[in-house]
């Protein structure tokens, strides 16, 4: 292995020499162990579980071949961490750390499957032995996705004997820029960071713009909250990233590519640097790439925890150094863009994409999706679901099969209220229109956007007035304040939503929100403010009643406001434990022992600690 | 002195001066330092050429950088939608009450810098706090709480031991 990892490919035929090899390699190796190392089951110590297999892996006997790897993330974090063995792909979850010897005595050594750790289905008590036989897994396609979880994303040789970079030398050996682009269109793929714009239409814009150099950037700023599907994909996959780059530079005509990683994602950093070094060796990166004329280098800039800096004239401006306010684009980027030449951006899923569709065909990728939007799209599944998780799915689907056949339905038997697409930018979208497709289109109309692909589900806890808040306030903070809207808009917005969460909310207060909202859609200077009020304003569309409650009657349906509810004890389900006299930080809780405790309403603050601490439910919010 | 400019030095060539980079020169700069000291801030914009008030513009409009120290351990709680959704603000509101810290200040004694942030991408097993790289998920707020003064704890069991 060392031997090949240093050899530098001077040409197609030795990426494919290369690739044999390391396939005809693994065929000694049918046994592996995959542990997730991705941000869910990484947050579960899964890294540790790594380590303990391969030492494991070290102490077996010689005559046991067996290899551990750190791979991507699987999707399913709710049941993490994941640790596939193969052969049979056995699929284990919640795997802890006691649980490695007997995973490794019983399922390597001896070929059994541990029972216990097989994943049950909720409904029908049946265990899966494989991925595919859960249902989570049945409905998703993998595009993007496909082989995280497959292929340790540290080494090179892994993506190789994927067949990773074929498509690179396809491109490279057989295809002009214009049919690489051609391929693209063909292929329908748009822009998976949000707004969904047309990428070969990007593409050639950029390539018939006059001026040099030409740059092409990734965008992995993912800022959007609840969205970790480009995390995902850089930490788990970060060649498939690069080879896409790579691809479309080569379409374009530009030698200098940069990728712009969010400050919060160490990993991912750590992850590409790694690729990109692994791809120089190989002559894969750098000058003369595989022998061709061509030559391409990218670099890493991380990015300083600003929201805003995921716009792309703002992401220019931080890249050259400067603080990220966007401009407006009456000149597109593709014309003048970094360091006033052309360039070109794309989010990381749609460049891990690109790949794809060089080696299987624009007809093939088109073959998926609806009519104005082809292929598939990673969505982060999370919130009041019981599989929260990573998925991918095939555009058009509906919204209820994503949260009830992959989601698998709400947590706690509570009642479904809302689905969140699109992040601080997006909308909320209620039961009556569940049966409406993923679709760049379809979701606008609903008053969302696709976005970069958080959903986030909320259910019938959640107090629609405080999302807005929660998201006005978001960007209020975000806000970079170069223009006028944006800056004093948003922070009046707030102080709207503000009262009203706090039961001082008044007659007309919607109809001014409304109105600031138009401002904002009409004259904010970048994405940011001319999208920031959707979370307000799809709200009042679909949960009027929630604004009213809070302004006319004073009173939270969902319970979440302070102040708009009270805490009660129930005297039935009471058994006066005490625990909430104990933990009440007011002393606001009487009650003998054995008897119905009370709540004393002047003293009380609403803290909700004996809400939380009771362990009979005998609290409640009225 | 001779120790600053070295540093400020050897950074400044890791990017060949590009002024494109000082974004990435500034996180090496609070990576090695742990904050920005004006006085590296004042030499490194000798050594671009560049006004200090253009570095005193990044410094503070990206929200990880920090002009002052921070504290012994550095505690991140997630405000994301979903931690936010499962109680992220309740855990938040218990470590200012117990520790008298704010997001984004540092608890007197210097023990820890506590931080909320936007999204740390681990949203499906939300709440999370990050102690010193460390994930914890599904937390909350008795769980923070027992967490940080464990860090407390193991500082006193230090410094006892300093003594003897």
């Amino acid at each position: 292995m060392t031997l090949l990892s240093h050899r530098r490919l001077s040409n197609f035929m030795d990426l494919e020499r290369m690739r044999q090899e390391l396939l005809s390699l693994r065929v000694v190796l049918t046994k592996s162990i995959h542990v997730c190392t991705g941000p869910g089951c990484a947050a579960k110590g899964s890294e540790k579980l790594y380590e303990l297999f391969c030492e494991a892996v070290e102490n077996a006997d010689a005559d046991v071949e067996v290899q551990a790897k750190g791979v991507g993330c699987h999707g399913l974090c709710e049941y993490g961490p994941i640790v596939i063995v193969q052969p049979g792909e056995i699929f284990y979850q919640r795997v802890e750390e006691p649980d490695v010897p007997e995973i490794f005595r019983e399922t390597i050594l001896r070929g059994r499957v541990v029972d216990r750790l097989l994943y049950e289905d909720p409904a029908t008590g049946k265990k899966a032995k494989k991925a595919e036989e859960i249902p989570f897994y049945k409905v998703q396609q993998r595009i993007a996705l496909a082989y995280n979880g497959l292929i340790d994303p540290t080494k090179i040789t892994e993506y190789i004997a994927q067949g990773g970079y074929s498509a690179l030398a396809k491109v490279l050996s057989s295809m002009t820029p214009d049919e690489v682009i051609s391929e693209v269109e063909v292929a329908g793929l748009r822009g998976r960071g949000g707004g969904g714009f047309p990428t070969a239409r990007k593409w050639r814009s950029c390539r018939e713009a006059k001026g040099s150099p030409k740059y092409v950037i990734c965008n992995g700023d993912e800022g959007d909250p609840g969205a970790f599907m480009d995390r995902a994909i850089m930490e788990g996959n970060p060649h498939s990233v690069i080879e896409g780059m790579l691809i479309g530079a080569y379409a374009i005509g530009s030698e200098q590519g940069y990728i712009y990683v969010r400050n919060e994602y160490p990993l991912s950093v750590e992850r590409l640097r790694g690729a990109i070094e692994q791809a120089k060796e190989l002559g894969l990166l750098g000058e003369s790439i595989l022998g061709s004329s061509f030559s391409f280098d990218i670099r890493i800039n991380r990015g300083g925890g600003a929201f805003v800096c995921g716009e792309s004239t703002a992401l220019m401006a931080s890249l050259e150094g400067r603080p990220g306010e966007p401009r407006s684009k009456y000149v597109h980027t593709v014309e003048s863009g970094l360091w006033e030449k052309p360039t070109n951006l794309n989010n990381v899923e749609t460049w891990a994409n690109v790949p794809h569709i060089i080696n299987r065909g624009g007809k093939w990728f088109a073959g998926t999706g609806t009519e104005k939007s082809k292929g598939t799209k990673v969505f982060s599944l999370v919130g009041k679901i019981r599989n929260t998780g990573l998925v991918e799915v095939p555009m058009g689907i509906t919204l209820r099969r994503i949260v009830d056949e992959i989601g698998g339905g709400m947590r706690d038997g509570k009642r479904f209220k809302a689905v969140q697409t699109g992040g601080p930018s997006g909308g909320c979208i209620p039961a009556e229109h569940l049966d409406a497709c993923v679709d760049f289109d379809e979701l606008t109309k609903l008053g969302s956007m696709m976005g970069s692909g958080g959903m986030i589900v909320m259910d019938e806890d959640t107090c629609m007035v405080n999302v807005a808040r929660y998201f006005t306030e978001f960007l209020q903070k975000e806000s970079c304040g170069k223009c006028t809207t944006c800056r004093e808009g948003l922070a009046q917005m707030l102080y709207i939503l503000d009262r009203i969460t706090k039961g001082e909310g008044e007659v007309g207060d919607v109809e001014e929100l409304g109105n600031l909202a138009e401002l904002l859609e009409g004259t904010a200077l970048c994405a940011l403010g001319k999208t920031a009020a959707n979370p307000v304003m799809s709200t009042i569309r679909y949960f009027r009643d929630e604004y009213d409650a809070h302004i006319l009657d004073r009173r939270c349906p969902a319970k979440e406001c302070r102040g708009l509810f009270r805490y009660e004890i129930d005297p039935e389900a009471c058994k006066g434990c005490g625990i909430c006299l104990k933990n009440c930080p007011e002393d606001a809780i009487a009650g003998e022992r054995k008897a119905p405790h009370v709540i004393n309403q002047e003293k009380c603050t609403l803290c909700g600690t004996c809400w939380e601490k009771c362990p009979f439910t005998a609290v409640l919010k009225v | 002195m001779a120790d600053e400019d070295k540093l400020i030095e050897q950074i400044v060539d890791r990017y060949d001066a590009e002024i494109g980079m000082l974004i990435p020169m500034m996180q090496d700069l609070q990576a090695e330092c742990g904050y920005l000291p004006v006085e590296h801030l004042r030499r490194l914009s000798v050594q671009l050429k560049i006004p200090l008030s253009r570095l005193y513009a990044v410094a503070t409009f990206y929200a990880s950088f920090q002009l002052a120290p921070k504290g012994a351990h550095e505690v991140t709680l997630c405000m994301g939608t979903v931690c936010y959704l499962k109680g992220a603000p309740r855990i938040s509101e218990a470590i200012s009450r117990e520790f008298r810290v704010e997001p984004g200040g540092t608890t007197r004694d210097r023990l820890f810098t506590f931080q909320a942030v936007n999204c740390m991408g681990a949203c499906a097993v939300a709440p999370v706090m990050v102690v010193d790289g460390k994930y914890y998920n599904g937390v909350t707020p008795a769980s923070a709480l027992d967490i940080l003064y464990g860090l407390a704890k193991d500082k006193a069991t230090a410094e006892n031991e300093n003594e003897i």
